[in-house]
């Protein structure tokens, strides 16, 4: 069976639900664990969470991923706003500049198996999570 | 989506759905604490069993719940918090501190019941 890509645009906080049920949704199509799903839902909506936030517009994309001996997913959330200036001060536990708890992108890291983050100051920032299947 | 809110004698019980949004949350924090008021209950329960997903967000409005109404005098407990969502939730490091939890709706009927000794 074969899962294409989904995307659903971030505008408001109605759209962090939507993201994380479609993700729910894909990642029972590609076979995760019912638990794994709630960690890849929570991590979608912690991520799409950080878009309302602090960039107000971006994306959620969602991807089935196939390597040689596993298979899992990747999303990648994206947006065109503020950027992030200290990347690694933001990868610490309880750190924001929001008012939020700080907890979003280090438990997003724990919650998922591989992460990367891209992010400049005026020009937006991008983090692409994946998780393989057990 | 509303959240529905019974009164159950002393008690008021608040049943979360699985697609609550901000706004939803927002909105029942501020109608559980003026429905305290107003009935002047002495506890609330919340039932989190369809919620699928307890990012921080929620987890924090679930905070902020239980400690407005303590400072009405009153008590909350959540219950049903589902296995996978309370794995997910150390993972994210969201705690609960200092508000009582409990398995289901019936077992945090029997707390407040003890708590408050209320005799049938």
């Amino acid at each position: 069976m074969s899962v294409g890509e989904i995307r659903v645009e971030i505008n408001s906080d109605q759209d962090i639900v939507i993201a994380r049920q479609k993700g729910r949704v894909m990642a029972g199509e590609l076979g995760f664990s019912s638990g794994d799903a709630t960690l890849i839902a929570t991590a979608i909506s912690e991520l799409a969470r950080n878009i309302v936030s602090y960039a107000r517009t971006g994306q959620i994309k969602l991807k089935g991923i196939h390597g040689s001996s596993r298979s899992g997913i990747l999303v990648i959330a994206s947006d065109d706003g503020p950027g992030i200036i200290d990347i690694r001060q933001a990868l610490r536990d309880g750190f924001s500049t929001s008012g939020s708890l700080g907890l979003g992108l280090p438990g997003v890291r724990r919650l998922m198996d591989e992460f990367e983050i891209n992010s400049q100051p005026g020009k937006g920032t991008m983090v692409a999570v994946k998780k393989w299947r057990q | 989506m509303e959240v529905p809110i019974l009164k159950q004698g002393a008690f008021l019980i608040a049943t979360f759905q699985a697609a609550l949004s901000d706004a939803d949350l927002n909105q029942l924090r501020m109608g559980l604490v003026q429905q305290v008021v107003k009935f002047r209950s002495r506890a609330v329960i919340v039932d989190v069993t369809a919620m699928d997903v307890m990012d921080s967000f929620a987890s924090r409005t679930l905070r902020e719940i239980a400690h407005m109404i303590r400072l009405r005098g009153a008590e909350t407990v959540i219950v049903g918090i589902q296995p996978e969502v309370a794995f997910a939730m150390v993972q994210l490091g969201l705690t609960l501190e200092g508000v009582a939890t409990a398995l289901d709706l019936e077992e945090g009927l029997a707390y407040l019941n003890e708590r408050f000794r209320i005799t049938k």
